[in-house]
């Protein structure tokens, strides 16, 4: 896995209008399973230093890690050699001025285009291994989209930072 | 991740250290079957306590042991889940359909 250091190219997978900047941390990996591990670490260790909480915290690095597995699983069909690129930038809520309050996740494979029927999940009612990654992901952030553009997949992951209040107001729902 | 085993009575513990992921589910998927399918073992205990994450792929093969003793007529049982795993299992709206005990001698006290 190499990491790069923030530069000044924009990727092709970012969101149109999107307000981030420059990356905060730029990794590219390869398909491999085993690496898995260690994007975890550095996803967690990024959204504790963004100042999410520790659910949400949680929630960014398992909607990442699933992204991956999908990639790994559907995209390049289990080939643990292909090339992976994420990207991280601080973001802003549209509208919101000031300080970055959220992180978008920009994620590139060259593998096999993914078929928009199958980006929908499946139903939770069925009560079988299987299919529940994507629901995941989902769940997990307030912004999920997918492209295919240039022969490369790109989705794109946002979740914002709550302000305490906010979370509060969620923890006595 | 390392999977030990123990055998207490007509139960098998299986100790689970480590997070469970694509690059380790299919273990923990075939310790499971074959303690299921093949040695129809009465009561199969999975400890968690030391996962501190679990992604898709581990609890589809939780899943996949638990309908497995299902159709065996056995007992599949999870206990010490993680805040992590807890919220995996809820957020799949799967917890309600496994037997769920905080730690080992609950477990192995059910009836």
């Amino acid at each position: 896995m190499k990491t790069t250091p923030p530069g000044q190219k924009k990727d092709a997978g970012a969101g149109e209008g999107s307000p981030a900047g420059d990356p905060l941390l730029k990794l590219e990996l390869r398909s491999d399973p085993g690496l898995l591990c260690a994007v975890r670490g550095a996803v967690e260790r990024l959204t504790e230093a963004l100042g999410f909480s520790a659910a949400d915290g949680r929630a960014v690095t398992r909607a990442v890690d699933e992204a991956l597995t999908n990639i790994i699983r559907h995209a390049y069909a289990g080939a643990p050699d292909q090339l992976i690129e994420v990207v991280f930038r601080a973001t802003r809520r549209p509208g919101a001025e000031g300080a970055a309050v959220g992180l978008e996740i920009v994620m590139s494979d060259q593998g096999q285009a993914v078929d928009p029927e199958k980006l929908c999940g499946r139903a939770l009612h069925d009560v079988k291994p299987g299919g529940l990654g994507l629901h995941f992901i989902r769940e997990s952030m307030d912004v999920v989209e997918f492209k295919r553009a240039n022969e490369a997949n790109y989705l794109r992951l946002v979740k914002y930072v709550r302000a305490p209040k906010e979370t509060a107001n969620l923890v006595k729902r | 991740m390392e999977i030990a085993s123990r055998q207490l009575d007509k139960a098998t513990i299986f100790d689970i250290t480590g997070d469970i992921d694509l690059a380790n589910s299919p273990a923990v998927r075939k310790a499971l079957l074959r303690e299921v399918r093949e040695k129809r073992t009465p009561k199969v205990v999975m400890n968690l306590s030391k996962v501190r994450y679990i992604d898709s792929s581990g609890v589809a093969s939780l899943v996949e042991g638990l309908k497995a003793s299902r159709d065996a007529g056995t007992r599949f049982i999870l206990i010490g889940l993680s805040t992590s795993a807890r919220e995996v299992l809820q957020l799949s709206r799967l917890l309600k359909i496994f037997e769920v005990y905080d730690n080992e001698e609950q477990a192995l006290a059910s009836a």
